[in-house]
């Protein structure tokens, strides 16, 4: 099976390609403003360094970060109405009650309560009034609107209310997009919600992009399938993906450690991924990201998506070194793509992480006699601070008292030598391009998220229940059945409520099916 | 009612949240939504006075109210807005009297706001203070009920329009019972009342000042977050607490008995502390803090961990293996240590039969010499 792996990022776009689980050629090249022409070169060199046929291509599989892009820069996003069922409760906050008000405007801030919702045991709050429900279409069609986000109470218990009330607004406003709450989140109404409002706001986006990348990949000759990478590390076919562009969000992170988790053969492991400006610090647990447990701000709206839980600091390979009174500083400020001209092996004024590297004879790069007037006092001591700085990330990340290893990787990675915090440093071949092989790598998955009564249906009924959803729902996504592993279960007993209520959360994953 | 105390702004909102869920030791729910709520009204133009607790007129009568549920409930079914306010209006009814002033039941977490949306809607003031000074679990743990405060009439009202008043309760823990039950009923998200209380009353038995002292924890953390400084140090010196211990958590054990999530932290002492070991019993709320073997803290006085670099209150759901934290201790309030109230909230009441409460130590030199 050929695969490439692509990672749009907002420097560099990464391309690489696989033959099964061989990495055959990788290639940097510059992310253009317009962002396709640079995927058409980047599958353009990267064909050409390995030597391979287009027609013999697979599949293509693209980890970008234009969609979060889009809601942070609050660009293309469309007018979208949110719909919340749950009267009389919720009434206290509208939709989008804490959202920024320059993104709230940039999408009409149209919010409309209904009736409907469950309690947390599926119990209706109030009964779906049809009638409601057809005026709030047709308030949204003469405005116009053609994205429609719909939020239930406690849809993740029950999504009934939400397809019921999105066959009404389909059948009312003939060929609206309609984003259900319950296919995106988890219990947290307003998180939840968050996320279908930006969802759905990225609807006439995402169309825009998925066709653009279809146009990229047919013009490099590739007739395969593509996909895109979610946020978890697991794929969404094209088609998903434009109904789900938010699933992108974080995917990038996400891929540069499940690239390293691949590249180096280990599972369980810290992953420090070094860029130009920052490096990010992260956890893998049976080679996906350890999830993040707190609420997640992107572009100032809290989510509760499965993020990573990774963290950034401003070192990288083009940070600043500056001597000033209290010792070495580096970063967070950084020449960043400028590294080619700027840092002092290249010829430039400013002294970077990357020249004290090639100065201690670890990186031979530019030009080394450059660099030779540095003391070998000062390199010392600006390796020691850039060590310090990396097992501080190291100690926060570590999640278990076991000796994991740590994998560098990023094009930064020349940075480190020998162990942090007594852990063995691996740098796996390719490091460079770890991300695009993350994209190249990713697998499908399921996940389920629900309340179950212990005291009614004991705890392994329930287990067993939570994981046959997740598993049917990673067949659903495209996985290969005999392939499917449950990666990850957890659950969380509730305070105060009957039956021994408690929170089963199942994901489950499976080689993409090859047919 | 005098006009005395100061009203509360829109920007006091996210400090006082911040103070009420440090003050919420672990428990109590989080504020965010509530304090959202509260904004919500306040830039409608609700305006909520906070009353000095000796201001109260002796003969006013003072309603205690707050949210019963399930937190996890409290984060997807978000209140209809008027919960609180109806089983106010209903335990008004019931007791014939008109009241004058809203107080909270517990200061730590969600319930520090709950009373000052309920004001909001009653256009009355909230009282400057409350029956904890903290957290607990249960109805019947309050300075009121446990100084005789009438379990009844009380009331529980829903996003519905129910409200259930109980007439007749035979003592509060009876009333836990019902109340319990009728919440669950509800949705497990429901707004509570109790019987009004004379001014007298509430100014003899209130836990004082509490609300201000959430406000100023949460202006404290936020200015130090601000100027870059030390948050963990910042709340030690403008609360007065103990530094007790600085660690990792090296483990998490949880598990469900009758309804409360009970657990264990484990923790691994680093800074001044390395080399030490800690243990934290959990019940929602923080119970007992160890170091080394020997019960340093316990309930009832407050035992908080914040998190080590950014002094962000933990709540005991989100802590995890590797978080470094500061475990900080604060004195409670002497209503909460008498004999009568450590029967209620003592070590006993909460499980540890071997424990007998001693008050953690007020002083904070053994946290200065750790650090030196």
């Amino acid at each position: 099976m050929i695969r490439i792996g692509i990672d749009v990022g907002g420097t560099n776009t990464d391309a690489v390609v696989m033959n099964g689980t061989e990495v055959i050629a990788g290639v940097k090249s510059a992310t253009t403003a317009d962002v396709m022409s640079g995927v058409v070169n980047a599958l353009r060199d990267v064909l050409a360094a390995s030597g391979m046929e287009a027609s013999a291509v697979d599949f293509v599989m693209i980890g970008t970060t234009h969609f979060t892009n889009a809601v942070v820069q609050r660009r293309d996003l469309a007018q979208t109405a949110a719909v919340r069922l749950g009267l009389p409760a919720t009434a206290s906050l509208p939709p989008m009650v804490d959202w920024p008000e320059d993104l709230k405007q940039s999408i009409g801030n149209h919010a409309y309560l209904a009736h409907g919702g469950n309690e947390f045991d599926g119990r209706v709050i109030s009964p779906l009034d049809e009638d409601e429900l057809k005026g709030i279409a047709r308030d949204i069609a003469a405005k116009g609107i053609r994205s429609i986000a719909i939020t239930s109470v406690f849809s993740p218990v029950s999504s009934d209310f939400e397809r019921r009330a999105g066959a009404i607004f389909e059948a009312e406003i003939p060929g609206v997009h309609i984003t259900m709450s319950s296919d995106i989140g988890r219990i947290g109404l307003l998180e939840r919600e968050n996320a279908a409002i930006m969802n759905a706001c990225l609807r006439d986006l995402s169309a825009h992009v998925i066709e653009a990348f279809r146009n990229a990949i047919r013009e490099a000759g590739i007739t395969g399938k593509f996909f895109l990478t979610q946020n978890d590390g697991t794929l969404m076919d094209a088609s998903f993906a434009e109904k789900f562009p938010v699933l992108t969000f974080a995917s990038g992170p996400t891929n540069s450690m499940r690239g390293a988790a691949f590249l180096s053969g280990v599972s369980d492991a810290i992953v420090v991924d070094i860029g130009g400006t920052t490096s990010d610090v992260g956890s893998l647990h049976k080679g996906f990201p350890r999830q993040a447990t707190i609420a997640v701000e992107v572009g100032g709206v809290r989510t509760n998506f499965r993020m990573p839980d990774v963290f950034s600091i401003g070192l990288g390979g083009g940070s600043h070194v500056v001597e000033t009174d209290n010792g070495i500083k580096v970063g967070p400020v950084s020449v960043g793509y400028r590294i080619k001209t700027e840092a002092l092996i290249f010829g430039g004024q400013t002294l970077t992480t990357t020249d004290v590297a090639v100065a201690a004879g670890r990186a031979s790069l530019g030009d080394a006699a450059k660099v030779s007037h540095l003391s070998p006092d000062l390199i010392d001591r600006v390796q020691a601070k850039i060590h310090a700085m990396l097992e501080d990330c190291v100690e926060k990340s570590r999640l278990s008292p076991d000796p994991l290893p740590v994998i560098v990787v990023g094009g930064g990675s020349i940075l480190v030598d020998g162990p942090l915090s007594g852990l063995e440093v691996i740098k796996p071949a390719h490091f460079g391009v770890a991300n695009a092989v993350g994209a190249a790598i990713a697998q499908v998955s399921g996940e389920i998220d629900r309340v179950y009564a212990l005291a009614e249906l004991g705890r392994d009924k329930a287990l067993e229940d939570a994981k046959q959803r997740a598993i049917d729902a990673a067949i659903a996504a495209g996985a290969a059945p005999d392939s499917i592993e449950i990666v990850d279960v957890e659950d969380v007993p509730l305070a105060y409520l009957p039956g021994n209520a408690t929170r089963i959360r199942v994901k489950a994953v499976g080689e993409l099916h090859a047919g | 009612m005098p006009v005395e105390g100061y009203l509360l702004k829109e920007e006091d909102l996210v400090p006082l949240s911040m103070g009420a869920a440090l003050l919420g030791t672990g428990g109590g729910g989080n504020p965010y939504i509530g304090m959202l709520r509260a904004r919500e009204l306040m830039r409608k133009g609700a305006k909520v006075r906070v009353l000095p607790l000796d201001a109260l007129p002796d003969d006013a009568w003072v309603a205690e109210c707050g949210g019963i549920g399930a937190p996890v409930v409290g984060v997807e079914k978000i209140e209809e807005g008027g919960e609180c306010y109806r089983a106010v209006r209903a335990v008004e009814e019931a007791a014939g009297v008109t009241v004058s002033a809203m107080i909270s039941a517990e200061i730590g977490g969600a319930n520090a706001i709950e009373p000052i949306i309920a004001a909001a809607m009653a256009g009355l003031p909230v009282v400057d203070g409350d029956g904890m000074g903290r957290a607990f679990p249960e109805v019947q743990m309050t300075t009121y009920m446990i100084y005789g405060a009438p379990a009844s009439p009380a009331a529980i009202a829903d996003d519905k329009g129910n409200v259930v008043v109980f007439k007749q309760m035979v003592d509060m823990f009876w009333l836990e019972r019902f109340a319990r039950d009728a919440s669950v009923a509800m949705g497990a998200g429901a707004g509570f009342a109790v019987a009004p209380m004379r001014g007298d009353f509430v100014k003899k038995t209130s836990v004082p000042g509490t609300v201000t002292q959430a406000l100023e924890i949460g202006r404290t953390i936020l200015d130090a977050r601000l100027k870059r400084q030390n948050v963990v140090e910042r709340v030690v010196e403008a609360t007065g607490a103990t530094l007790f211990f600085t660690g990792k958590i090296t483990d998490i054990r949880r598990e469900l008995t009758g309804g409360f999530a009970r657990g264990e932290a484990l923790l691994s002492g680093i800074g001044g502390w390395a080399g030490s070991q800690a243990r934290i019993a959990i019940q929602n709320e923080n119970l007992v803090l160890w170091v080394d073997g020997v019960a340093v803290a316990m309930v009832p006085d407050l035992i908080i961990n914040l998190e080590l670099d950014t002094g962000e209150p933990l709540t005991t759901e989100i802590l995890r293996y590797g978080q470094r934290i500061a475990v900080i201790g604060l004195p409670v309030h002497d209503l909460m240590k008498t004999p009568r109230a450590l029967e209620i909230v003592g070590p006993k009441a909460f499980g540890y039969p071997e424990l007998t409460f001693e008050p953690m130590a007020f002083s904070n030199t053994q946290g200065r010499e750790r650090r030196a």
